[in-house]
């Protein structure tokens, strides 16, 4: 086994695409060390991208956030400018594990380890968020949705590192939010989860949303029904129910240890009808 | 499996050591450098009462590995007294008999100590959901609070 | 010895004051050394390969790839533990239970075990061993294995207790039952009867040290272990027995403990560590990972029980009967037998019944866990109460009253009541502001009752008074939660010193005689009658040494106040003579000043709580929190208030936690699903709001300050106090625990 602390994005890429045997990025470490310990993966190759210069910073750029691959979910919190455009993004990520958690986990981490019950990712996808992927053969940017395809799977190729989550600028009257479902008050995996993204035209009608749902299918999923039964409304009484119908047979979920299919059913149409009420608040919408 | 070679800061001194490439901050703190006050409840960051800071972030040793401390400043329960005068949540651990036990004492005291450091006037509600990350088995948290908002009264005035 | 145990009403100096404990400061400054953290030269790690079979056979064990790996210095199986049990059926239960002989009995089993250089090299070898298993049906549903059909765990245990002696094997290991009068006849005199059936699922004491040791045997025979344990004599007993060594040559040395709830009463890997340092020749350290912990340590029995209770109309309860089936997991245990015992333990009865089915379950063997077996009995009896309450249109609290027992009683379980703090408990929460602030919407409020029997046992303390006139106390009960503090307490309140001029350890088993462990709330019932015995002793030759001085004769010696002093007026210019001055001048005078102590102690006094909480339900997604929580008990004594108030809120935020949450979930495979703090849901900080205490004084006769043990009964009515708050809140009788938000929205969903 050896851990690399490589100073570049593509000695990073280029120690994982060279690798032989099991090679594991580690940012936060946060799952990574938990499916260590566990005996679940042993790595033969460790590459630490913590101290690739530009990883470790949120940047606000024109088109409008670019959040680095090492930057922890309790810096995105210190972020008044990123929690003021997007805090709905911000709570997700905030949700994460302990305090603890929060000082190493990424979002990057969160997005990559492809647990259809991670929080920050329903928030991500919501917000239309784009993952910056570099590898061998070069630089591409694409949807967050398309990172993870199943539980513990992704897309990325070998070799391949999310080097950024980039998030737009925010248009005017536009509001997110994040709501997961735990039994506890803290410290839980999400058993339902619900992201919600508006921006409402001068008259206080949805124009534009985005809703994913997280923890009832094998990936987070992008709701597109749900959008249109938002879309054109004032979030009245009628279409927060048709919300949570469509949100509740949206759902692909399964009976475990956290939950049974019923309570998820039933727990994403409430979750997503709250997460919208708040969104929609956040907006300017009365 | 090649040994890595590190050099650190641990409670103001430098400290330097040699680990194995998956060996955790916690072990390293433990098992190399006679640091037991560190505890292992879970190894898996669900407990807390490993916590240490690390360049002013709190986080759980189990959760870091030993390699990861190059360069950085780890502060552990070993640090937290000065000399024979004890930090001002630690007196007042001991005043509201804020543990039993004892075994997550050293986590909760790490924690509540950064906790004071970003909030140095927490409500109570703020105390509760800072220290979630620290599980006790014995108190129902209850004296823990209290002595971690007495020792934010006592430390304001200070 | 004549040590005088009974109760004489007197005012105290130090008990009942709050000082800082004597472990203190080691514990906030990280210098506590617990069960982890002791090493020894040339020490190895141990580690212990588990079943991933619920229940299977073990056909054969090639350990034989393991050995040859470099770093290995030692690997063992159950043939490396000889039975050397002697026909002593528990002690055989134990050994096969610290490593399968010939079948796993459960998911997380030992069948073998290996001492190596480092951790990394003993988790290499585990994954070498080859263990050949015959996969078998399994079960783990306590009801499920009562059926005819169910697999069989093990087929040469037929029903104890059965008025006809069965021809077929059966997975209940015994049937118990308790009561007296004629049930029959009293439930004809009822106008009301409720009957509803619980269950309680499976729960873990979740302490946060998982359990530690360091074993090291020497070629001579003799042997040292260092472990966090909850009474190390009766581990060198279990160890030695199951090792074939004699008992003096093995020396046991609790370590600090970091929690035990009664899971630390039990030998799981200290007789492999011995073993494993046996066979490699040198020390070894084994600590179980938090998996081990949860798969193969702990937990608590489930249960489903029945209940049924009558009442006239004008309140008074004329016939209760339960029928109690716990789960033990693959060995035989008495934990429905305590049920059952307890299940009515708080209510004066002319016709009560209780019957009680031991189970066995393909899960971990049962251990206690504070009062154990106590809060499932409690669910549901408590449950049902209110619900009786409600149909006569009696206030809970009232009802309650009416029917609680008091001095004189009969006890469900058997013996007559003496002075006891049911009744008084009661009042208290009937008069307590909580009961009469107001609720909001969807919100309840419950209450409950329980019962604890305390127990005594076997003690044996030793007083030391150096010769600056210090106090060391060296006791033999374990300290699990600040009893240092109040035994220290107890010796200056004897001597008529300072607290400060105490110092109370933890003796090691070879430096006192025997002690039962800390469990049965015994810690500082017991230990502090043998303190006070000690202390007279020491105290008579205090006398003695002064008279001495004096040269008079010992009988006209008084101490007082920390001072001898000589009695009468021909006397009158002899000054008293203070311990610290006998003390400095005991070389000359005899030498060394000591008290000794060897007891049973006898007469621990019975201990009855009532809880009030307020819970607020989430109807749209069955979520609930804990909006207010008050405690009432009585403690006899409080020795060290601040502790007894610990113990108070410790057992609620530990009986809130296993009614809304906590829960072993098994797979069909029968696998343990959530063998970790992350989906084993202990409440966390963010969980509980502050938990009031009103700490009650009732003294019990059969100690001579009127303690009574403290430590478990906390833990007998939330589950009930909360039920019946939820039940409020939402409408819906809640009859299976823990009642987690997927339980309460079905509730709901289904009365909809």
């Amino acid at each position: 086994m050896r851990y690399i602390r490589p100073l570049s994005i593509e000695d990073a890429a280029g120690l994982l695409a060279g690798s032989t045997g099991t090679a594991a990025i580690l940012a936060g470490g946060s799952d990574l060390l938990v499916r260590m310990k566990g005996g679940f993966i042993e790595p033969d190759l460790i590459v630490d991208i913590k101290a690739i210069e530009g990883l470790g910073e949120i940047r606000e750029t024109a088109e409008g956030f670019s959040i680095g691959a090492a930057v922890p979910c309790a810096v995105l919190g210190e972020s008044k400018v990123l929690k003021k455009a997007w805090p709905g993004v911000v709570e997700a990520a905030n949700l994460i594990g302990s305090k603890q958690v929060q000082g190493r986990c990424t979002i990057v981490g969160n997005l990559c380890n492809a647990s259809p019950a991670a929080d920050s990712v329903p928030a991500l996808v919501a917000a239309g968020a784009k993952a910056v992927v570099v590898g061998p053969g070069g630089k591409r940017t694409i949807a967050v949705e398309a990172v993870p395809t199943g539980p513990g799977k992704t897309s990325l190729a070998k070799g391949e590192i999310v080097e950024a989550i980039l998030l737009d600028k925010r248009p005017p009257r536009s509001g997110d939010a994040y709501l997961r479902f735990i039994p506890r008050t803290e410290m839980d995996i999400a058993v339902v989860s619900a992201g919600v993204n508006l921006t409402l035209d001068e008259q206080g009608r949805v124009k534009s949303a985005r809703l994913a749902l997280g923890a009832v299918a094998p990936t987070v999923i992008l709701v597109e029904a749900a959008a249109e039964v938002l879309i054109g409304s004032r979030l009245d009484e009628a279409t927060l129910e048709r919300l949570a119908k469509v949100c509740s047979g949206a759902c692909r979920p399964i009976d475990d240890k956290r939950g049974t299919v019923e309570f998820r059913r039933k727990v994403a149409g409430v979750l997503a009808k709250r997460a919208a009420t708040t969104a929609y608040k956040r907006a300017g919408g009365k | 499996m090649a040994g890595v070679a590190v050099s650190t800061t641990i409670n103001g001194d430098t400290v330097e050591y040699l680990c194995q490439p998956d060996e955790t901050l916690l072990d390293v703190l433990r098992d190399r450098l006679g640091l037991t006050g560190a505890k292992e409840g879970c190894g898996t960051g669900d407990c807390g009462a490993c916590s240490i800071i690390l360049d002013d972030r709190l986080v759980c040793s189990c959760l870091v590995l030993g390699a990861e401390a190059e360069g950085r400043h780890v502060e552990t329960i070993e640090g937290m007294a000065h000399g024979d005068s004890l930090h001002p949540l630690q007196q007042k651990f001991l005043e509201h008999a804020a543990l039993q036990c004892g075994i997550c004492t050293p986590g909760f005291l790490i924690a509540a100590k950064d906790l004071l450091a970003k909030n140095p006037d927490p409500t109570e509600e703020e105390i509760r959901f800072g220290l979630a990350g620290n599980l006790c088995r014995c108190t129902g948290y209850d004296k823990i609070v209290r002595a971690v908002q007495d020792a934010a009264s006592v430390m304001k005035g200070a | 010895m004549n040590f005088d145990p009974r109760y004489s009403g007197r005012s105290f100096t130090s008990v009942g004051t709050r000082p800082i404990r004597p472990d203190g400061v080691d514990k906030v400054t990280g210098r506590a050394r617990y069960g982890a953290d002791f090493n020894m030269a040339g020490q190895l790690v141990g580690r212990v390969l588990r079943s991933p079979h619920a229940h299977a056979k073990i056909r054969k064990i090639d350990t034989s790839k393991a050995e040859k790996l470099a770093g290995v210095k030692a690997v063992i199986t159950a043939a490396d533990l000889p039975d050397l049990t002697d026909g002593d059926a528990a002690m055989y239960d134990i050994l096969d239970n610290c490593m399968a002989r010939t079948k796993a009995l459960y998911d997380g089993h030992a069948v073998a075990a290996v001492a190596a250089v480092d951790a990394r090299t003993a988790r290499q070898a585990l994954k070498l061993i080859e263990v050949d298993y015959e996969v078998l049906p399994h079960v783990v549903d306590v009801d499920e294995a009562m059926k005819h059909t169910a697999p069989l765990l093990n087929d040469a245990i037929f029903t104890e207790g059965l008025e006809e002696k069965p021809v077929k094997p059966s997975n209940v290991t015994k049937r118990t039952q308790y009561g007296h009068g004629d049930i029959h006849e009293g439930f004809g005199q009822a106008d009301f009867v409720v009957e509803r059936s619980f269950k309680t699922e499976q729960t873990h004491q979740g302490y946060i040290e998982p359990h530690a040791c360091v074993a090291s045997v020497s070629s001579d025979g003799t042997a040292d272990l260092w472990v966090c344990t909850q009474g190390h004599f009766v581990y060198r007993q279990h160890c030695a027995q199951l090792l074939g060594m004699e008992a003096s040559k093995l020396r046991v040395t609790s370590s600090e403990i970091g929690g035990g709830f009664g899971g630390k009463t039990h030998v799981w890997a200290e007789p492999v560590a011995l073993a494993l340092s046996r066979k490699a020749g040198r020390p070894v350290k084994l600590v179980m990972t938090r998996d081990e912990v949860f798969r193969a340590s702990g937990p608590t029995s489930a249960t489903s029980i029945d209940v049924r209770i009558g009442a006239r109309k004008d309140g008074t309860i004329t016939a209760a009967e339960a029928t109690l089936r716990y789960s033990c997991g693959p060995y035989a245990g008495m934990w429905a037998e305590i049920g059952a015992m307890t299940a009515f333990a708080c209510y004066k009865l002319d016709n009560v019944r209780t019957v009680g089915y031991e189970v066995l379950v393909n899960r971990p063997k049962t251990a206690a866990y504070r009062a154990p077996s106590a809060p499932m009995a409690a669910f549901a009896v408590e449950s049902a109460v209110d619900e009786l309450a409600k149909e006569i249109g009696m206030d809970p609290v009232e009802f309650r009253i009416r029917n609680a027992a008091q001095e004189g009683t009969r006890s469900s379980y058997g013996p007559v009541y003496g002075p006891i703090g049911i009744g008084p408990t009661l009042e208290a929460a009937k008069n307590h502001p909580h009961m009469k602030a107001p609720l909001g919407k969807n919100q309840g409020r419950g209450m409950a009752c329980g019962f604890w029997f305390n127990f005594g046992g076997q003690t044996c303390t030793d007083l030391n008074i150096g010769m600056d006139g210090s106090v060391s106390l060296a006791v033999g009960t374990v300290d699990v939660g600040g009893s240092r503090a109040s035994l220290s307490l107890v010796a200056a309140e004897e001597l008529g010193i300072d607290y400060g001029q105490v110092k109370a350890v933890v003796a090691d088993t070879s430096s006192l005689g025997y002690n039962d462990m800390t469990d049965g709330s015994r810690g500082t019932f017991s230990s502090s009658m043998a303190t006070i015995s000690a202390a007279r002793n020491a105290i008579k030759t205090l006398r003695d040494r002064a008279a001495q001085t004096w040269d008079i004769p010992i009988d006209d010696v008084v101490w007082e106040k920390g001072h001898a002093i000589a009695k009468g007026e021909k006397y009158g210019n002899l000054a008293a003579l203070s311990l610290k001055e006998i003390a400095a001048a005991s070389g000359k005078t005899g030498g060394p000043i000591a008290g000794h102590s060897e007891l049973v102690a006898d007469g621990a006094g019975v201990s009855f709580a009532t809880h009030i909480c307020d819970i607020e339900v989430d109807p749209e997604t069955g979520s609930t929190r804990v909006l207010r929580y008050t405690v009432v008990q009585d403690a006899g004594k409080a020795v060290h208030p601040t502790y007894v108030e610990g113990q108070y809120q410790g057992g609620a935020a530990q009986g809130i936690g296993w009614a809304l949450n906590e829960e072993y979930i098994y797979g069909k495979d029968g696998r343990l699903q959530n063998p970790g703090f992350l989906d084993y849901r202990i409440p966390v900080c963010s969980d509980l709001p502050m938990i009031d205490t009103q700490i009650l004084e009732i003294p019990n006769p059969n100690h001579p300050y009127g303690v009574r043990g403290v430590g478990e009964t906390s833990i007998v009515p939330p589950l009930a106090a909360i039920a019946n708050a939820v039940s409020n809140a939402v409408g819906v009788r809640m009859t299976h625990i823990p009642m987690s938000p997927p339980r309460i929205l079905a509730a709901i969903e289904a009365e909809r």
